[in-house]
């Protein structure tokens, strides 16, 4: 019986190391440890050998079926690992094809996404964001920021006219005064928005846009202007970028500044490395970006007090600065953007670069 | 403004080069705009010369050749060493003489073109050099002969004792050359469209010295004139009229330094009165008028309104119609002029005229503004007028007229001046507190600075404790009236370039978005993430869009549109009343270039005449219905989507990935919807006719909270083909909100957000397939479920639809996933069977039964 048991254990190990696959040993444990199989049932027939020999054959056998089970347990899983190398083999991909696409992302428009910018550094410093009507009364967008009745701006050529005393605002400035009789001082706002002249050509659009900024206290300087004004070109043009305030005129600021920023393209030399003329400032080194100034104080009296902006807008108590600039500019000079018509012609090639 | 630098400098030199008197001029508020050369563009090769003989060119009949003293030869850059001695210089001018005294350009000298002049051979004759004629140095248009410096000489003017002398550099005889200066002068200082004017802000801008005012002496004298008269009927649009009678006057050309400066200045020289007019607008910023005395009938002038559509012919032949508001001048026989505007040939100055009357005036300048505009007459003359200058400049030009008037024309100057207007307003006193100008500009300026810079500006300026007792000179009346106005002066010659960087206090004020605004870049970056690309269309739309979308006549974006007065083009006529115009318009592009796959957006205003109906007002951020009862324009803030072509690009894994169509358009809402946290429904709108844009079996209208917000569908294939975009399956398809409205609808959604317990208990899922007449819409069977299911059931979805010989004709079979929870336990399958069995039963009403 202990022969037998050795027999087979040997011819079983010997038909393991053999088999030739995962089939083949699955058919080895059935043939050697199945139910019908001799060994497993000389184990069941233990019982009714003699005594004497029962321990002794019930061990051996015992032994034998383990050293099996564990011979075909390692040598399965040996050719499973075969098996799935070779499979992992065959599923080779071609890693240069392209990607299974995610749904692509799209682009905000460079306008937005600049308005945005500019939006978010005003925020930073305190300012909150008002929006205002397109279509507008003559009185916000003239008679309200002190132009007088002549004032060249207001004629058809250069103003778009919905009906005698309706206009397509022509600058974002009307919400300075709506946004006066609608909050008491201290106010810090800006006004993003498109605004309209009749102009069409390669460097003027029929419209625009623009961000108007107000900030209204008690003790606010042209200083304060110019470290906010900074703030802005140094966070949209660079940390290096200088500002300058150019005495210009305006009918709603006094005084009034033009805002030149240093040059970002030479660095506000004027001109590049190898000597030439930069061609973005035109050899000035600063580019004019925007118009501001403080408040004319006749803007103040045009702004009645009432419940909702009491103490109201004495120009003898409160001062402020305004100013205006253009975000096809900004993102024209920032971008290196050449045509203005790019920006409402929505090609997806142009699109797709910014945002 | 063209100011010849030459010019400017005889009145302020601050021994600067022209750049650095630009920087000066620039940061003190008068802008340079350009720097141009006028004339030559170097004074090298140009001299006198001495004409020794003439003689008839041998092989052409109109050439001269002239043997020219040009003196000892000079070292000139690109010209031969030449021998000492005359030089051979072929000359087609008929006025040409031996014994002349001409300007020569010899070979190397660049000419005003840039072309280096070379000696050459003119049909057969070897020519050294050119004679000049006055255009050919831009000294004036004259090209019927060449200068003659000798004759010019003779009549005084080249200046006392001109230097003729063979081989003089010509430079030091003629101006020819001088940088011109383009300023932009802000039209609050008309004082500065004048060289004069300039010259102060020069001065104290450098503090160079400026000569003494060109009026300050006056040849001729005040008090009643004989000879002619001026009646002024309207005063309130005429403040001042003078007059002066000049007699004996020789009609001629101007001499070379006038010429040169007009011309330099943008003016071209006509004959020495007319150029005296224009010169001394020039100089002072104020327009004169030369009338001919002896062709002024009467000897009188009337200065009185237009009556209403009174017509003129004015100089240019042109009949014009007037109104009251415009002012003419006539005479005994009628109008001869429009005043400020332009003269009447009938008293014009003419090469008979020996009398002159000069009259200057000061005009009411919104009037010249009306008159110029509407009439479309605008000029020099009244673009100064309009701006509103000083009556005391009359007199300013009077006195320099009178003096070049004596002295180049040769005239007289009768005694008297007529002087119609006044008393003008005593000059305004203001105080300038110096306290106040620190406050305003954040640094300090000394009192004494203040003083100084003021006076140079020609105020005058006390000083009264820690403040400036100022008066306000009569040229800056108009702009100069208030404190802030006197600080500006001050800050832009010393300040601004001195400010500190400093930030507002910002008392109490924080900077954020609204929710409104938050919610609104949350919904467009949902769009982005989507892949959708955004665009910025124009506001701007044709008439013709209504057409192309198939609209009604009623339909309010027809009926109801916004109409320009005075559009750029018919294209432009209109305010948008949607966004699908310049949606489509971009697709359409794009389409055109190549690009037909496109998934595109735009958040924008639309306009519509308040009272459209179905168009209540409501938007974000003002009252909307306040402004629309201001300006009778209802605008509002919408999002419009436009999908077209593939969706999703070709790859290998997908060669034809899916198109546009209705179910791409509402995957791109609901997934907007879904970032907003926003419920709305499409509800169909077959029988809509104010979506006829639409195909008529893809349409629905969007709604939530109640009531409708949008549309949603795919574009009609014949709106479609209108922009070529391509149709049939996957059609182009869009959707249109009220952004307001979608805003607001998501902001309300956030309000109520609190914490609802999903995770402790897991939810049931059972999927159920049911058969269905096709005509029951989804919308409907879900609406059934959810009834039925009861506050068990927490959500219900279709997920899959099919229609097929299975499930028999006319039906479909809709596969719904029901999910089951409840907040305090676990679910059982005992829990769920009487729920599902309503469920089934609800169906089964519809007219459904359980599939398989």
């Amino acid at each position: 019986m202990i022969e037998r048991i050795k027999e087979l254990q040997n011819e079983a190990e010997a038909a393991i190391e053999a088999a030739g696959g995962s089939e083949a040993l699955e058919e080895l444990r059935v043939r050697y440890l199945g139910r019908k199989a001799e060994l497993p049932m000389m184990l069941r027939g233990v019982a009714s050998l003699p005594p004497e020999q029962r321990s002794r054959v019930g061990r051996e056998a015992n032994i034998a079926r383990q050293a099996l089970e564990a011979l075909i347990e390692g040598r399965s899983a040996q050719m499973h690992a075969a098996e799935l190398d070779q499979q992992l083999a065959r599923d080779t991909v071609d890693v240069t094809l392209p990607g299974t696409p995610a749904q692509p992302v799209g682009r905000l428009h460079v306008l937005t996404a600049m308005q945005r910018e500019l939006e978010d550094i005003f925020l930073g410093l305190g300012f909150t964001v008002l929006e205002g009507p397109e279509v507008e009364t003559v009185h916000y967008n003239f008679d309200a920021l002190n132009h007088n009745p002549t004032h060249p701006a207001r004629a058809k050529t250069d103003t778009f006219y919905v009906s005698d005393q309706v206009v397509l605002r022509t600058h974002t400035s009307p919400m300075q005064v709506r946004a006066m009789e609608a909050h008491p001082p201290p106010l810090y706002v800006v006004i993003p928005g498109r605004v309209y002249r009749p102009d069409s050509d390669a460097t003027h659009t029929p419209q625009f846009h623009q961000i108007e900024g107000l900030a209204v206290d008690e003790d606010i300087t042209l200083a304060d202007l110019k470290g906010t004004l900074l703030a802005f070109a140094k966070i949209v043009f660079g940390d290096e970028r200088e500002v300058r305030l150019r005495p210009h005129f305006f009918p709603f600021t006094e005084p009034s500044v033009e805002v030149d920023v240093s040059c970002f393209n030479c660095s506000g030399k004027g001109f590049m490395r190898d000597g030439s003329r930069c061609g973005l400032c035109k050899g000035e080194g600063w580019l004019e970006v925007l118009g501001a100034g403080e408040v004319d104080p006749n803007v103040y009296a045009y702004v009645p007090t009432t419940e909702s902006n009491a103490p109201g807008y004495d120009p003898e108590r409160v001062q402020g600065f305004a100013w205006g600039m253009g975000v096809e500019r900004i993102a024209m000079l920032k971008h290196g953007i050449p045509d203005l018509r790019l920006y409402y012609e929505n090609d997806v090639r142009f699109l797709e670069q910014f945002g | 403004m063209r100011v010849p630098l030459e010019w400017l400098l005889t009145y302020c030199d601050p021994g600067l080069d022209v750049a650095a008197i630009e920087e000066r001029l620039t940061m003190t508020g008068t802008k340079v705009e350009a720097i141009h050369r006028h004339g030559v563009m170097s004074a090298d090769g140009f001299v006198v010369g001495a004409v020794l003989s003439v003689e008839q060119h041998p092989n052409a009949d109109r050439l001269r050749v002239c043997q020219v003293d040009v003196g000892p030869a000079q070292p000139a850059p690109g010209r031969p060493a030449s021998p000492d001695g005359p030089a051979t210089i072929v000359c087609g001018a008929p006025n040409v003489a031996a014994g002349q005294r001409v300007a020569v350009a010899l070979p190397g000298a660049v000419m005003p073109d840039g072309t280096k002049l070379k000696a050459a051979k003119l049909r057969g004759i070897p020519s050294a050099g050119m004679i000049l004629a006055e255009d050919e140095i831009q000294i004036g248009p004259g090209h019927e002969g060449i200068m003659v410096l000798d004759a010019l000489a003779a009549t005084g003017a080249l200046g006392p004792d001109p230097r003729i002398e063979p081989g003089t550099p010509l430079g030091e005889v003629l101006p020819i050359a001088t940088e011109v200066i383009e300023l932009e002068i802000t039209p609050n200082r008309p004082d500065c469209l004048g060289v004069y004017g300039v010259a102060r802000e020069l001065h104290a801008a450098t503090g160079a010295p400026l000569a003494a005012e060109p009026w300050s002496e006056d040849p001729g004298t005040l008090g009643p004139l004989l000879g002619a008269e001026v009646d002024v009927l309207c005063p309130e649009l005429c403040p001042r009229v003078t007059a002066r009678i000049f007699e004996n006057v020789r009609i001629a050309p101007s001499p070379p330094w006038l010429k040169a400066r007009l011309t330099a200045a943008g003016q071209r020289p006509i004959n020495n009165v007319v150029d005296i007019t224009n010169y001394v607008m020039l100089l002072t910023g104020q327009p004169l008028h030369a009338f001919d005395l002896d062709r002024v009938a009467g000897g009188r002038l009337t200065v009185r309104r237009a009556h209403d559509g009174e017509q003129v012919v004015t100089l240019d032949g042109q009949q014009r119609t007037l109104d009251s508001e415009m002012v003419l001048i006539e005479d005994e026989d009628g109008p001869t002029s429009i005043a400020g505007l332009m003269g009447g040939s009938r008293s014009e100055v003419h090469e008979g005229t020996t009398r002159v009357l000069m009259e200057v005036a000061n005009w009411h300048g919104p009037s010249i503004h009306h008159a110029s505009w509407g009439l479309g007459l605008r000029s020099e003359a009244s673009s100064r007028f309009e701006k509103g200058l000083a009556p005391e400049q009359c007199m300013h030009a009077q006195v320099v007229a009178a003096r070049l008037m004596l002295e180049l024309c040769g005239a007289t100057l009768a005694p008297g001046t007529v002087d119609v207007g006044g008393p003008f307003p005593e000059p305004a006193k203001i105080t300038l507190r110096s306290a106040k100008v620190r406050s305003v500009l954040g640094v300090s300026v000394s009192l004494q600075r203040e003083q100084e810079i003021l006076r140079a500006l020609g105020f005058q300026a006390e000083a009264a404790g820690e403040d400036l007792q100022v008066s306000v000179p009569p040229l800056r009346r108009n702009d100069v009236t208030r404190e802030a106005d006197l600080i500006e002066e001050v800050a832009r010659i010393d300040g601004l370039e001195r400010l500190p960087v400093t930030l507002p206090a910002r008392r109490g004020a924080y900077g954020m978005l609204s929710e409104t605004q938050r919610l609104r870049r949350r919904a467009v970056d949902a769009l982005v993430g989507r892949g959708l690309y955004e665009t910025v269309g124009w506001t701007f739309c044709p008439p013709t869009l209504a057409d192309r979308l198939r609209l009604s006549a009623e339909h309010p974006w027809r009926s109801h549109a916004v109409e320009l007065e005075n559009p750029l083009s018919e294209d432009q006529a209109l305010l948008r009343p949607t966004l699908l115009g310049s949606l489509l318009d971009s697709a359409a592009r794009n389409s055109a270039r190549g690009n037909g796959d496109l998934r595109l957006f735009e958040v924008g205003t639309v306009f519509i005449r308040d009272g459209a109906p179905g168009h209540d007002v409501d938007s974000v951020g003002v009252d909307v219905a306040q402004i629309a009862a201001e300006t009778g324009v209802c605008e509002r803030q919408a999002l419009a989507v436009l999908l077209s072509g593939r969706q999703l690009p070709r790859t290998w894994g997908a060669a034809e990935p899916p198109s546009a169509g209705f179910f791409a358009a509402k995957g791109v809402l609901e997934a907007l919807c879904d970032a907003l946290r926003v419920q709305v429904d499409c509800t169909d709108a077959r029988g809509r006719t104010d979506l006829d844009f639409l195909h008529p079996g893809r349409r629905a209208l969007i709604c939530g909270g109640g009531e409708t917000i949008g549309w949603i569908g795919e574009l009609h294939p014949l709106v479609a083909e209108s922009y070529e975009l391509q149709s049939g399956a996957g059609a182009p398809a869009g959707l249109e909100l009220d952004l307001s409205k979608l805003l607001k609808l998501a902001q309300s959604a956030g309000e109520s957000r609190a914490y609802s317990d999903l995770i402790s208990f897991p939810e049931l899922r059972r999927d159920l397939a049911v058969v269905l007449g096709e005509q029951v819409q989804a919308a409907q069977v879900l609406a059934a479920v959810r009834k039925a299911g009861g506050s068990l059931l927490a959500d219900a979805e279709v997920f899959d639809v099919y229609s097929g010989p299975q499930v028999g004709a006319g039906n479909r079979s809709l596969a719904l996933s029901l999910s089951f929870r409840v907040s305090d336990r676990t679910l059982s399958d005992e829990d769920v069977a009487p729920v599902q069995q309503r469920i089934v039963a609800a169906l089964e009403e519809l007219g459904g039964h359980l599939r398989g």
